[in-house]
């Protein structure tokens, strides 16, 4: 029950927040200067044609109508026609939001991963050799920004060593699996077509694990300091006094506490994913969402630039009310502490 | 309004007695001298810092005189020279040529102004509105005032920095300026959410009460009380955040919505470079590499500070 209404406030927070985020979207489109009608037909299109646009799009309304309209119209999944595509904006979404979905759910995998599985190795094993190498190795994956990972990764392991392909979510020469969830490999799994589902994968690895590294190494780092934190409290050493064996202490009374910064800390991570695939996409190929918004930045094709924002927006909110969940489920205090006005 | 006549010089001796005792109150210059000497004990203890601190240095004095330093000074710019196109690093130059011939370390040196520029004035155009208004929130917790702010920082939070600044950027024609306009738009809740949690504790302790009690006003508190004790964190976070913005300058200019070619930007050179791989890497690598030592000086710098201010508080 307790649970229900932390919940149920951090939605009716969460829509605030995405109300005021529409406004900031609204206002950065109606920022640009020129015409925007006059952009949708290009410059040899007669004059009438451009007033009738202006008519239909509303500009000639104040702004808060325009607002209301363009509001009205996002709710709908109406984000109106992109510029470059001259599709329906939607559509577009539709069509490249699984692709990035999938870059970033197994970049996000990688992360907690390796990243828990780094951080305890390093705390169990405090100053050792092993330690320090993972400590450096974290140092440098914070501060080493992800489309430098991405060159590297590409130059090595796709160029050099050719042992991963460079380019797209898949090969050539095969067809995708039936269309049912987006995301290759699980269509490819559902389909029993284990080579495309290999060949995806192998297709994933370096533009997820680009993505990954920065993620991976805070993790690591956190999980180190709360761990061996934790392991000098007073419980560890008392449930040694009791003579319960180290590797059942680490996992049944170590592990869980320790993790509740790391969760926290793996849902502002993921935001910096989505940030960083613009670019790691740009760098693969990879035919996901934030490629096609840095096309529309490029090309100042506001509906999509608008739509690909509200979208990225909406996912990162989603992801950290997920994340707020899974730490109340981690941590009782913070699940059954009585709520401020209840 | 009686003034000072003769009879009331005695008046005027206390005003001196007064003032006198006040001045020897303050500290002699050389206890100042002692509290650095201290503080940078307490830096110096761990290496990482001396090397963070080196290095952001290193970067600075290059930065600043690139034009004497640079090998090439005149390939900052629109430079052609096919004859020494594309050349692998070597004795003449050290980490290579681009496409038209121009020395990549030169490019490098100059990539490091936009970058810095890019660092100090976005924290500059950043840093005073957020503290100001993480400190106003955080004294008027509870209050509408606090309500609006923090809300308000909420909804810049709700998407990922670079995501809105990529955006911010496109509308507005690209160049360095817009960048740092775009990037200071998203940068300032951080600080007003760092401030507004230090604000909220710290206006519950003695020292600000008592002020309220004598009747100072609240810019006086807000400004001369609370600031003060929030200086450390402040300064460390801006010591960690010129290695952020400048990867986000970085990043912007690699997708070509920051610093403009033939301008070397450390981003642009990336991305150029990046068409040219695996065959000719310097191009791109080196640059990259440069990202990569200017984020982490000011990182491990920004360790250094706040190991060094939490040693101080104990």
């Amino acid at each position: 029950m307790k649970l229900i209404t932390f919940i149920t406030r951090r939605i009716i927070h969460s829509v605030f927040v995405l109300f005021g985020l529409s406004i900031v979207i609204f206002v950065i489109s109606r920022v640009m200067p020129g015409d925007p009608a006059r952009m949708a037909v290009g410059a040899r299109a007669p004059q009438w044609v451009v007033d009738n646009l202006r008519e239909q799009m509303h500009l000639n309304e104040p702004l808060y109508v325009q607002y209301y309209y363009w509001l009205r119209d996002a709710l709908h999944g109406d984000f109106g026609i992109s510029l470059v595509t001259r599709r329906q904006v939607a559509d577009d979404i539709k069509e490249f939001f699984p692709a990035t979905f999938e870059l970033a759910l197994f970049a996000g995998v990688i992360m907690g991963g390796a990243g828990i599985f780094l951080g305890t190795v390093s705390a169990r094993h405090k100053d050792k050799w092993i330690d320090n190498f993972v400590r450096v190795i974290s140092y440098l994956g914070v501060v080493t920004p992800a489309f430098v990972f991405a060159i590297l990764f590409l130059l090595l392991f796709g160029m050099t060593l050719n042992w991963m392909p460079t380019m797209g979510r898949i090969s050539a020469g095969l067809s995708r699996p039936p269309v049912v969830t987006g995301l290759i490999t699980v269509d490819a799994l559902l389909a029993g077509d284990f080579a495309t589902l290999l060949d995806a994968l192998w297709h994933l690895i370096l533009p997820a694990l680009a993505l990954a590294m920065g993620g991976m190494a805070q993790e690591a780092r956190i999980t180190r300091s709360t761990m061996s934190d934790n392991l000098t409290k007073d419980y560890i050493a008392s449930e040694r006094s009791l003579g319960i064996p180290e590797k059942v202490i680490m996992r049944k009374f170590l592990l869980k506490p320790s993790l509740i910064p790391t969760v926290s800390i793996l849902g502002l991570d993921f935001a910096a994913t989505l940030s960083n695939a613009f670019l790691v996409e740009l760098i693969f190929n990879w035919p996901g969402i934030s490629r096609y918004g840095i096309n529309a930045m490029l090309r100042k094709d506001l509906n999509a630039i608008a739509a690909v924002i509200l979208i990225l927006g909406v996912v990162f909110i989603v992801v950290n009310i997920l994340v707020d969940i899974v730490v109340a489920q981690l941590d009782p205090r913070i699940r059954l502490a009585p709520g401020r006005g209840e | 309004m009686p003034s000072l006549t003769p009879e009331s010089d005695w008046l005027q001796e206390e005003v001196n007695n007064v003032t006198a005792q006040a001045n020897s109150l303050t500290l002699p210059k050389s206890k100042t001298m002692e509290n650095i000497g201290r503080s940078w004990y307490k830096f110096s203890r761990n290496p990482m810092s001396i090397v963070g601190l080196c290095t952001v240095l290193l970067v600075v004095f290059l930065a600043v005189f690139a034009p004497l330093v640079a090998p090439y000074p005149e390939h900052a710019g629109a430079f052609v020279d096919f004859a020494n196109a594309s050349r692998p690093p070597c004795g003449r130059y050290l980490l290579g040529t681009d496409v038209v011939g121009r020395d990549i370390l030169s490019r490098i040196f100059f990539g490091f102004r936009f970058s810095l520029t890019m660092g100090v004035v976005v924290l500059a155009l950043v840093v005073p509105p957020g503290v100001t208004l993480g400190l106003i929130a955080g004294y008027n917790q509870g209050t509408w005032l606090d309500t609006i702010i923090m809300r308000l920082t909420d909804i810049f939070l709700a998407v990922p920095p670079l995501v809105l600044a990529l955006a911010i950027c496109s509308v507005l024609t690209p160049n360095l300026f817009n960048a740092m306009l775009a990037v200071s738009l998203m940068w300032w809740p951080w600080y007003t959410r760092l401030v507004y949690g230090l604000a909220s504790t710290l206006r519950n302790e003695f020292f600000v009460s008592s002020a309220e009690a004598i009747g100072a006003g609240k810019a006086h508190i807000i400004f001369r009380e609370i600031l003060p004790n929030c200086i450390s964190p402040i300064f460390t976070k801006m010591s960690l955040d010129m290695g952020w913005v400048i990867l986000i300058g970085s990043a912007l200019s690699f997708v070509g919505l920051g610093v403009q070619p033939p301008k070397p930007g450390l981003g642009t050179m990336v991305a150029d470079g990046a068409k040219y791989l695996p065959d000719q890497w310097w191009i791109s690598v080196f640059p990259a590499l440069a990202i990569v030592v200017v984020v982490l000086g000011f990182n491990l710098l920004g360790d250094g500070l706040r190991d060094m201010f939490a040693a101080e508080e104990v």
